[in-house]
């Protein structure tokens, strides 16, 4: 790699950083709105124009509210919680590929921040890695709530990591590859009908989405943080921006998880009929091959972030519909439900394959 | 033991159908639940009232803020009998009476007047037993106006100055004797 497509690529991943970081934060905005909404009510209305500058608001709020250390906490530790679950959690969008690649003469950038050739395992390392922020914040706090809180969510990540490792698998079969990249572009050639993953996945597809919900922590599989019985679970003794980077981590953790369904099951960048619109770009407008190539990456581009918002409004829509599971019914569900329809959708899709009918 | 209404019935727990035990066809029936209320509240009107700048319509029997009348020649009506003081069950009002002197005629409808009024709005119940003890239509409560919250406790004592309406005709307050569009005429060209 020249200089200057390192330089390209450097600003590929502050642009992934900072798009992480606006999506989480217009993610509390769209909770709140969506939550409203789907309750009859009407939502943030005060601050800015339909309350688009809440966000901000609450920015402001909690950094500057009280910095509360309990007593008895491990103070080092209760300030590296909050501190790697938003490390963690900024550094799995790093390997998305959220768009092709944009040609400026002989410069060829690619709309990813890093391509290896273990994307998706570097993404589940990190996604694990994750569960140590909570565990740690839970347990530094010196609450039983937290410490409840936390054991509840480590135990809840290894069930639902299996499960949807597994569900994973599958499609690692199809596609031979860890690279994100490699599994996109596999799901669309040009000048052949070409189905996304999801029409040769249905049952995988439906279990990583199940455990992608409880890898977040979301509703219904939100018992880490369970208001109800837990005061909020592991960030009970949170105030200020530390519990803040735990929320905003919940919500960026959202967004990867969208952005790899996205990739994995819905084509990425890939949408209908893109080669046909290039040849048609570059035939009838006369545009030049690169032109079009351009045009048709950054249409990519945004179809895969109305892919990834898609999905982003569904996780917040199953939490308004949905409530929580109880403790023994999520463990069921994961144990004796998720990862025996996993293994049964490896066996299936290995048929498939051997016989031809999938590749 | 035999239940006392005979009415209780043995329900028969059946097991769930395969529909019921995988769970997902209730989920998407929630889930369109969900987003038919999504879409009525995104595209019809909400019920939600935002308040400052809508407020809900008071009913016409609403008993709010008090008001002390002027006649239509723009006198005060009070004549600092004291029944209302006598009447009042929280013990709100108090009234220090005063004799008309000459020249005041044109203040005062009566020859005494109350000097001061207050009424304390913390001790207030807005029962409106002041209002119908009134003898001379002096005093009624509002149906539009609130004694709104303040800081301060002795903000909540209202006196006169807060109490007795506008002599305008087009301020009065919409409780009470009301004058005649001829009456108000005249007092606007008198005030003219």
């Amino acid at each position: 790699m020249t200089l200057p497509v390192l330089g390209w690529q450097g600003l590929v991943v502050l642009a992934t950083f900072g798009i992480s970081l606006l999506i989480a934060t217009y993610c509390t905005y769209a909770e709140r709105v969506i939550a409203a909404f789907l309750q009859d009510r009407v939502g943030p209305d005060r601050a800015g124009p339909f309350g688009l500058l809440q966000p901000l608001a609450d920015a402001v709020k909690l950094f500057t509210k009280e910095e509360f250390f309990p007593a008895g906490a491990n103070r080092a530790l209760f300030v590296f919680g909050p501190c790697l679950a938003m490390i963690t959690a900024l550094m799995s969008s790093a390997v998305i590929p959220f768009g092709n690649f944009l040609q400026f003469g002989d410069t060829i950038v690619h709309l990813q921040g890093i391509e290896i050739n273990v994307g998706m395992l570097y993404v589940f390392g990190i996604v694990s890695l994750g569960v140590y922020g909570i565990m740690i914040g839970g347990w530094a706090s010196n609450n039983k709530f937290s410490l409840l809180g936390a054991i509840r969510a480590a135990s809840q990540n290894i069930s639902y990591e299996l499960a949807m490792g597994l569900a994973l698998i599958a499609v690692l079969m199809m596609s031979g590859t860890l690279s994100l990249r490699e599994i996109t572009l596999q799901q669309s050639v040009a000048g052949e009908w070409h189905f996304w993953n999801i029409a040769k996945q249905p049952l995988g597809f439906l279990i990583f989405i199940v455990c992608a919900f409880a890898e977040t922590n979301r509703t219904p599989f939100d018992l880490p943080e369970c208001e109800t019985e837990l005061i909020g679970g592991y960030h009970t003794e949170y105030s200020s921006m530390k519990m803040g980077l735990y929320l905003f981590a919940e919500y960026i953790n959202v967004f990867v998880a969208s952005a790899v369904m996205s990739v994995l099951y819905f084509g990425g960048f890939n949408f209908p009929f893109q080669y046909e619109l290039r040849d048609w770009l570059v035939s009838s407008r006369g545009l030049e091959l690169v032109t079009a190539q351009n045009i048709i990456t950054i249409l990519g581009l945004v179809g895969l972030f109305g892919k990834i918002f898609a999905f982003i409004f569904f996780f917040m829509w199953v939490r308004w519909t949905l409530p929580r599971f109880r403790y023994d019914q999520l463990m069921r569900l994961g144990w004796t439900i998720l990862i025996p329809l996993a293994i049964l959708n490896i066996l299936l899709t290995g048929g498939l394959i051997t016989f031809g009918v999938i590749k | 033991m035999e239940s006392l209404s005979k009415r209780a019935k043995v329900l028969e727990k059946k097991p769930m159908t395969l529909a019921e035990r995988a769970y997902l066809p209730a989920i998407f029936q929630g889930l369109s639940i969900t987003m038919q209320h999504f879409f009525r509240a995104a595209t019809k009107k909400q019920v939600t009232i935002r308040y400052p700048e809508e407020t809900r319509p008071f009913s016409p029997v609403f008993r709010g803020l008090h008001v002390l009348k002027r006649d239509e020649a723009g006198r005060e009506r009070c004549t600092a009998c004291g029944l209302c003081a006598v009447a009042c069950p929280a013990e709100a009002i108090t009234m220090v009476a005063g004799e008309r002197k000459k020249g005041e005629e044109n203040l005062y409808r009566e020859e005494k007047y109350a000097v001061s009024y207050e009424i304390n709005m913390l001790r207030c119940i807005f029962c409106g037993l002041c209002e119908e003890a009134c003898p001379k239509a002096a005093v009624y409560l509002q149906a539009d106006k609130m004694a709104p919250p303040r800081f301060e406790r002795d903000e909540f004592i209202y006196g006169k100055d807060r109490l007795v309406e506008p002599v305008t005709p087009d301020n009065r307050s919409k409780r009470g004797i009301q004058l005649t569009p001829e009456q108000a005429d005249k007092l606007r060209a008198q005030l003219a």
